[in-house]
C-alpha cells in the first residue's frame, strides 16, 4: 500500500504571531517553522503503519514556499520514503480548494491507496482540505481520526465528535484526516537526519499539473482581536475569595 | 434585494444541535427569511423542533436511511442536489458540519468561509475570521456568487425558538451513490462532569500541579463548581492528564463563562485556547506569570495551600 502524507510549513505554535506593515501578511522572517503538528501525527502514523508492514511506502508532499524542503527533509528524518515538493505562491498554498485540487491532481496521477493528513492546519485552522481532496477524488473519508485500524480493504477508524467518540468504517481508497490524540510523534534522532540527506526529494512545477487555480476569497486585512485588559492581582486569599464572591462567578 | 439562504440544520437525531440557535441569529442578520434544511431518518422530533425557529419560512427535510447518522459522503451528496439558487448555504460549525460542509464546498467547486465571528457586508460578501487559534483576526471578502459559511458560535448569540409555527415542510429524497462508509456505532462520553467543549465552568491546571496525584486537587475543586476539567499542554506532556484535557492551539479551543487556569502560566498556545471565555481567573506562586495579564482576577499564592481552602469556601 501508499500513502501520500501532505505536510504544511506553518509558523512553530510557540510563536508570537505578529502582522506585517502591510496589515495583510504575518511576519515570517526569522520566525521558528514547524511541520504543522496535525500533520507531523499524520505522519507519524504512516511510519508505524510501514513499521507494522501494513503500508509499502510513505511518500511526503508539500505545496507552499521553496523553504518548505525543510519540512520536507525532516518528514524524511521521521521516516517517510521519499518527498515531493510543488512550489507555489502563498495566495494558492492557503487556499484549501485549490490545495486539494493540486492533491487530487497528484493522486489520480501517481495512484495512492490513501491519503493520511492533518485534520486542519495551525496558520489558517480552514479544517477542509482533507474533506475537500476526499469529495474531489469521490473518495469515503473519515475525520479527526483519534484510532485508526485495518482489516482487508477496509479502514476502521475512531472520529472525534463534539461529545465523544463516532466509529465509522471506509472502503480503500480513502482520505483520514487525523486529531490530537491519535499517537505522540517521535523525536528524530541525528543518524536519521544524516540518513534523510539522501533520500530522494523531487521538485515539480505546478504549471505541469494545468490546473486552473484562481482562489475565489481575497484577503482585505488582519488585524488583532481586542486584548483582554489585565484585572485585579490579589495576594491575600481572603480579599481574592471575597471579589470572586462579589462577582458571583461560582453562581 | 433580499439575499436567499439556506441554513442546514445539524442534530443529534432526537434534537437540534445547539449551535443552530446561533447560526440562526447570522441567517436573521443576512434576511428576515431563510429556508433550511434537515438531513436524517426517522428523526420526526427534529423537523418538529425545526419548525419553531423564528423568521424561517420553508424546511425542507431531506430524508433516507443513508443518512441516519450524518456519514460524510450522503449528506454532501444530498445537499449538492437541493442547494441551487441560494445566495448563502450557512451551517453551525461544529464537528459535524467540519465534516460535511468542506467536501460539499469542493463538489460545487466553492470556497467556503469557515468559523465566520462577523458578517461585515452581507452584499459586498466580507467576513471576518478567526486564524492561528484566535489570534488574529482575518478579514475575507469572497468574489463567488453562492457562498458556504460555518457561523462561529461564540461570536453569534441564540436566537430562542418562537411559539407559533407557521412552516412549509417540504419531504424530498435524494438520489444517492452507494455507501463508501459504515457508522459503526458511537460513544458518547458519559463523563462524571461535563465536557470540555460547552461546558459553562472549567477548571484547568498546569505544570505546577507537579504531578498525577496532585492533579486530583484541580477534580475536586472542578466538582464543587460541576465544572469541567481541562490541563495545559505542559500539564499533559508531564503525563499529569491525558492530551483529551489539553486547552490551546493543538488542544480544544473552549469559550466558557468562567475558565480557572489554575498552575498555568499562560504560554501563547495556551491562551490561543481559552482566551474568548468571559471571565479568567487565574491561581500561580509565580507574581511574574504571563497569565496575570490577561486574567480578570488573579491570585500570587501557592496552588498547594489555597486551592483545598477554596473547596472549603464552596462546600460552605
Amino acid at each position: 500500500m501508499k500513502v501520500l502524507v501532505p505536510l504544511k510549513r506553518v509558523i512553530d505554535y510557540n510563536v508570537v504571531v505578529q502582522i506585517d506593515s502591510s496589515q495583510k501578511n504575518v511576519v515570517t522572517d526569522h520566525v521558528k517553522m514547524s511541520i504543522n503538528p496535525f500533520d507531523e501525527i499524520a505522519l507519524e502514523e504512516a511510519v508505524r503503519l510501514h513499521e507494522a508492514d501494513v503500508v509499502e511506502e510513505v511518500i511526503v508532499v508539500s505545496i507552499g514556499s521553496e523553504l518548505s524542503q525543510e519540512q520536507l527533509r525532516q518528514g524524511l528524518a521521521m521516516g517517510a520514503h521519499r518527498a515531493i515538493l510543488i512550489p507555489c505562491d502563498d495566495a494558492v498554498a492557503n487556499d484549501p480548494l485549490s490545495v486539494a485540487k493540486i492533491l487530487s491532481t497528484l493522486v489520480t496521477r501517481d495512484g495512492y491507496d490513501f491519503v493520511l493528513m492533518g485534520k486542519q492546519a495551525i496558520d489558517n485552522d480552514c479544517n477542509q482540505t482533507g474533506q475537500m481532496l476526499a469529495g474531489l477524488l469521490k473518495w469515503p473519508q473519515a475525520t479527526f481520526a483519534s484510532k485508526i485500524s485495518f482489516s482487508n480493504d477496509e479502514i476502521s477508524v475512531s472520529r472525534e465528535i463534539d461529545g465523544g467518540l463516532d466509529n465509522v468504517s471506509c472502503q480503500l481508497p480513502a482520505v483520514v484526516t487525523v486529531d490530537l490524540r491519535l499517537n505522540d510523534p517521535r523525536y528524530i534522532s541525528l543518524p536519521n537526519i544524516m540518513m534523510a540527506k539522501s533520500k530522494p526529494l523531487q521538485i515539480e512545477s505546478l504549471d505541469a499539473l494545468k490546473l486552473d487555480l484562481t482562489p475565489c476569497l481575497k484577503r482585505i486585512c488582519l488585524e488583532f482581536p481586542q486584548p483582554r485588559t489585565s484585572g485585579e492581582i490579589f495576594t491575600d486569599f481572603d480579599l481574592f475569595v471575597k471579589k470572586l464572591d462579589e462577582e458571583e462567578v461560582w453562581r | 434585494m433580499a439575499l436567499k439562504i439556506l441554513l442546514v440544520i445539524t442534530h443529534n437525531g432526537q434534537s437540534i444541535d445547539d449551535q443552530v440557535h446561533n447560526a440562526v441569529t447570522a441567517c436573521l442578520q443576512l434576511d428576515a427569511h431563510y429556508h433550511a434544511m434537515i438531513l436524517g431518518h426517522d428523526c420526526q422530533s427534529v423537523v418538529d423542533e425545526a419548525i419553531k425557529m423564528k423568521g424561517l419560512q420553508k424546511l425542507f427535510f431531506v430524508e433516507h436511511a443513508s443518512l441516519a447518522f450524518g456519514l460524510a459522503e450522503p449528506s454532501a451528496e444530498s445537499i449538492s442536489q437541493f442547494m441551487s439558487d441560494y445566495d448563502y448555504i450557512l451551517f453551525p460549525s461544529n464537528t459535524t458540519s467540519k465534516n460535511i460542509l468542506p467536501r460539499l464546498a469542493a463538489l460545487c467547486d466553492i470556497s467556503p468561509i469557515t468559523d465566520v465571528c462577523e458578517i461585515v457586508d452581507k452584499d459586498k460578501r466580507i467576513f471576518k475570521r478567526p486564524i492561528y487559534a484566535g489570534n488574529i483576526i482575518e478579514t475575507v471578502q469572497s468574489e463567488q456568487d453562492t457562498n458556504i459559511l460555518s457561523i462561529r458560535s461564540a461570536s453569534f448569540i441564540k436566537t430562542p425558538i418562537s411559539s407559533e409555527a407557521d412552516v412549509v415542510v417540504d419531504q424530498v429524497s435524494p438520489e444517492l451513490s452507494s455507501l463508501q462508509s459504515k457508522h459503526l456505532g458511537s460513544e458518547i462520553t458519559k463523563l462524571d462532569r461535563p465536557d470540555l467543549v460547552g461546558a459553562k465552568v472549567v477548571v484547568s491546571g498546569g505544570r505546577g500541579l507537579g504531578s498525577i496525584e496532585s492533579f486530583k486537587l484541580i477534580y475536586d475543586f472542578a466538582d464543587c463548581l460541576d465544572a469541567a476539567v481541562g490541563a495545559s499542554r505542559a500539564a499533559v506532556d508531564a503525563g499529569f492528564v491525558s492530551n483529551d484535557y489539553q486547552v490551546g492551539q493543538t488542544g480544544k479551543i473552549i469559550a466558557p463563562d468562567v475558565y480557572f487556569a489554575i498552575g498555568i502560566s499562560g504560554a501563547i498556545q495556551h491562551m490561543a485556547g481559552m482566551k474568548d471565555s468571559r471571565i479568567i481567573i487565574a491561581i500561580n506562586k509565580d507574581a511574574d506569570a504571563p497569565i496575570f495579564k490577561s486574567c480578570d482576577y488573579g491570585l500570587v499564592a501557592d496552588l498547594f495551600d489555597v486551592v483545598p481552602k477554596l473547596v472549603k469556601h464552596l462546600k460552605k
